[in-house]
C-alpha cells in the first residue's frame, strides 16, 4: 500500500510542482482555458527575406495564427482577442509585463521571435504562467522556411503537451477520399492534407474508384483498395514517390486493409466464393497466412497496439458484431452485444479502448468501449455516419457523414467530421471537395 | 405462464402492425416491394428479350428469391445458347451498412447468383464476381424504395 502511494508520488510529483497552470482534458470543455498567443516578433530584414521565399507579409503573425486556431479547435483552449493585447510581440517575449495579460484574464501566454538565418527559419517561443509570473517553457529550432506552418503545428504540440500533460496531435496529416459527382456515379481520389485542412494534396487522378486509405506507422505508405482495371485489390502507395504496387497475388477482392503497429505486415480482407477471411501479407518476404477461417464474413481487421490482438467484424453471429482474437486467429470473442449492428472496430493508440460505428434504427452513431466490450459509450448520432479513426494520442476521433443538401432527402454531400472522446467539441473538418474514410496519421515530428 | 400468454399476445399485436405498415409501404411505393425486395423494372435492363440483367435482394441477405432464381434460370439459357459469352456480376448493398462489410456483402450476393448459374451447366470460367459494395447505387435516394433497387446482383456482358 504505501509502496503503490509512494509510486503514484512520483509520477504526480513532476506534474504538479511545474505546472501551474493544468487542463483538465478528460471532461469536458466546459471551461477552457483563456490564453494570450503573442503575434511571435519578426525584424524587418528577416520579415523582407520570408515575404519573397513564402509571399507572406509577416511570418510572426502567419505562424501565432496556426497556434491559435489549432488551440481553439481542440476546445481545451480560448485563445484571446490579439486586439486586446497591450504588449508588443518583441517586448513580450522578453519579459511579459505580466499585469497587462492578467488585465485581459488570461492565464498562460505564448510569445516567441522568428528569424532569417542562413537561409533558414528560425523560431523560438515562450511560454508564460500569467498567474504565477513565470516562464513554463523556451524552445527554439530551424528548419527550412517552406515548413513554417509545421513549425506552428510543433509549437501547439509542445503547448499542449506541457499543459494537458498528454502527447499533442496538431502536427499531423489526414489521408482521405475527396469526392465529386453524383451519388450513382462517384469520382473518388486519394487526398491528403495537414490536420487544419492546409497543404491539401491530391494523390491519384480519379479514374478509378479508391476507398479506405490507411497510413503506416512511419507515415510514409498509404495502404488502400483500388479498383485499378475493374479488380478490387489492395495496393500499397509510397506517397513522396507517388510509386504504388499490388499487395499480394490474390485471386479475387481483397479490401479494409491496415498496417500492423511494426509497420511489416498488412492486414485485410480477402473474400473468394463468397466468403470474406482476414489474411496478413509480410511487405518484407511476401508470406502470406490466413488469420481467420469462418463461413461467415470476416472484415475491418484492426491490430491492438502491441500488435498482439486483432479486433474485426464479423456476421457469424448473424449480424455484424464486433470480435477480438490473437494475431495468430485464435481466442476469438465476441465484445459488442448491445443492440443494433456493429462495424469498423479500431483499436485506440493507447490500447484501452475500441471506436466504432453502430447502426440501430436506421441512425448511425460513433462510438467506444473498453477491449473487453464493456463500457460502452455513444458520442454522435446521425443520419448516416462511419468509419472513426483516431488521432495520434487517443483523444480525438475524426470520421465521415453524410447529410442530405435538401429537406426532400434529394442530394448529399460527405464531409469529415472530429469529435472529442469526451463526446464534446464535435466539428467539422473543412475539405476542398466531399470527403470520406479519413486516416490520421501518427506524430510527424517524433 | 399468464406472463408468457400476455407476451405472446404482445407479440403478435407487434407482429400485426408491422404486417399493417408494410402493406402501407407497399401501397406508398406502388406495389413494387414484397417484403422489401425489389419486384419492380424501373432500372431493369435486358441481357436480350426476356432475359432481365439483375435479381434484387432483402435487407442483409443473401438468399434468392423465388423471382430472382427465375432471372437467373433465363440467364442461364441464354448463356447456354450463347456459349461464347462471358460475364460479370456484379453484386452491390444499399447505404445502410458500413463500407467493408458491404463489399463483402456484395460479393457474397454476386457468389449466390454465380452458384445458380452453375447449377443450370454455366461454367465457373465463364462468370466472373465484383463487388461495389454500397459504391455504385442505380437510385441515389434515401428510402425503402430505392434502397431496394440498389441490393442488387447484375449480370454484366464482359465480351
Amino acid at each position: 500500500m504505501l509502496f503503490r502511494y509512494l509510486l503514484i508520488l512520483l509520477i504526480l510529483l513532476p506534474v504538479k510542482v511545474f505546472a501551474l497552470i493544468e487542463v483538465d482534458i478528460t471532461r469536458g470543455n466546459l471551461n477552457p482555458l483563456p490564453i494570450a498567443v503573442s503575434p511571435l516578433s519578426i525584424d524587418e530584414n528577416s520579415k523582407k527575406n520570408f515575404k519573397k521565399i513564402l509571399k507572406k507579409e509577416n511570418l510572426g503573425v502567419e505562424i501565432s495564427t496556426i497556434v491559435e486556431n489549432n488551440l481553439r479547435q481542440s476546445g481545451l483552449f480560448n485563445p484571446l482577442n490579439k486586439n486586446a493585447f497591450l504588449q508588443k510581440p518583441d517586448i513580450a517575449n522578453l519579459k511579459p509585463r505580466f499585469e497587462d495579460w492578467n488585465l485581459i484574464k488570461a492565464q498562460a501566454l505564448i510569445t516567441g521571435k522568428v528569424t532569417f538565418e542562413d537561409e533558414k527559419l528560425r523560431v523560438e517561443f515562450r511560454l508564460w504562467d500569467v498567474l504565477a509570473g513565470k516562464e513554463m517553457m523556451a524552445l527554439a529550432f530551424t528548419t527550412v522556411p517552406s515548413n513554417w506552418r509545421r513549425v506552428g503545428h510543433i509549437i501547439t504540440d509542445k503547448v499542449y503537451e506541457r499543459l494537458t500533460g498528454e502527447d499533442g496531435y496538431f502536427d499531423t496529416r489526414i489521408i482521405y477520399v475527396s469526392e465529386e459527382g453524383p451519388k450513382t456515379n462517384r469520382i473518388k481520389k486519394l487526398a491528403i492534407m495537414d490536420q487544419d485542412g492546409f497543404n491539401n494534396k491530391y494523390l491519384t487522378l480519379g479514374n478509378e474508384l479508391v476507398l479506405t486509405p490507411r497510413f503506416s506507422p512511419t507515415n510514409q505508405m498509404v495502404t488502400y483498395l483500388s479498383y485499378f482495371r475493374n479488380l478490387p485489390r489492395v495496393y500499397l502507395l509510397d506517397i513522396e514517390t507517388g510509386l504504388q504496387e499490388v499487395v499480394g497475388d490474390f485471386p479475387g477482392m481483397t479490401f479494409a486493409p491496415r498496417f500492423s503497429p511494426d509497420g511489416k505486415k498488412i492486414i485485410m480482407s480477402f473474400a473468394q466464393d463468397g466468403n470474406s477471411d482476414i489474411y496478413t501479407m509480410d511487405l518484407e518476404n511476401r508470406i502470406v497466412e490466413r488469420i481467420s477461417n469462418h463461413p461467415s464474413i470476416d472484415t475491418s481487421p484492426s491490430y491492438s497496439p502491441d500488435g498482439k490482438f486483432i479486433t474485426f467484424n464479423s456476421d457469424r453471429s448473424g449480424y455484424q458484431q464486433i470480435y477480438v482474437m490473437s494475431s495468430n486467429g485464435k481466442n476469438v470473442k465476441r465484445i459488442s452485444f448491445g443492440n443494433g449492428l456493429y462495424g469498423t472496430p479500431v483499436w485506440s493508440p493507447r490500447g484501452d479502448l475500441i471506436a466504432f460505428t453502430k447502426l440501430h434504427k436506421g441512425k448511425f452513431y460513433i462510438g467506444v468501449m473498453r477491449t473487453d466490450g464493456t463500457g460502452e459509450r455513444l458520442l454522435t448520432e446521425n443520419f448516416y455516419q462511419e468509419a472513426p479513426s483516431w488521432s495520434p494520442n487517443g483523444r480525438v476521433l475524426i470520421f465521415y457523414r453524410e447529410t442530405k443538401t435538401n429537406s426532400k432527402g434529394e442530394g448529399f454531400s460527405a464531409k469529415l467530421w472530429s469529435i472529442d472522446l469526451t463526446g464534446y467539441n464535435e466539428k467539422m473538418v473543412e475539405t476542398e471537395t466531399d470527403a470520406s474514410d479519413p486516416s490520421w496519421s501518427s506524430l510527424l515530428s517524433e | 405462464m399468464n406472463l408468457r400468454k400476455i407476451f405472446k399476445n404482445g407479440f403478435l399485436i407487434v407482429l400485426a402492425s408491422l404486417v399493417l405498415t408494410a402493406c402501407a409501404t407497399q401501397k406508398k411505393t406502388g406495389g413494387q416491394l414484397q417484403g422489401d425486395v425489389y419486384t419492380g423494372t424501373d432500372t431493369v435492363e435486358y441481357l436480350a428479350s426476356g432475359v432481365p440483367d439483375r435479381v434484387f435482394f432483402a435487407t442483409n441477405e443473401t438468399v434468392l428469391t423465388t423471382a430472382a432464381r427465375e432471372t437467373l434460370r433465363k440467364q442461364a439459357a441464354w448463356l447456354r445458347k450463347n456459349s461464347d459469352i462471358t460475364i460479370v456480376l456484379e453484386g452491390h448493398a444499399d447505404e445502410r451498412g458500413t463500407r467493408e462489410y458491404n463489399l463483402a456483402l456484395g460479393e457474397r450476393r454476386a457468389n449466390s447468383a454465380k452458384d445458380y448459374l452453375m447449377t443450370y451447366g454455366i461454367s465457373s470460367n465463364r462468370i466472373s464476381v465484383l463487388s461495389y459494395g454500397k459504391e455504385r447505387p442505380v437510385d441515389s435516394g434515401s428510402n425503402p424504395l430505392a434502397w431496394s433497387k440498389n441490393r442488387r446482383s447484375v449480370s454484366v456482358k464482359a465480351n
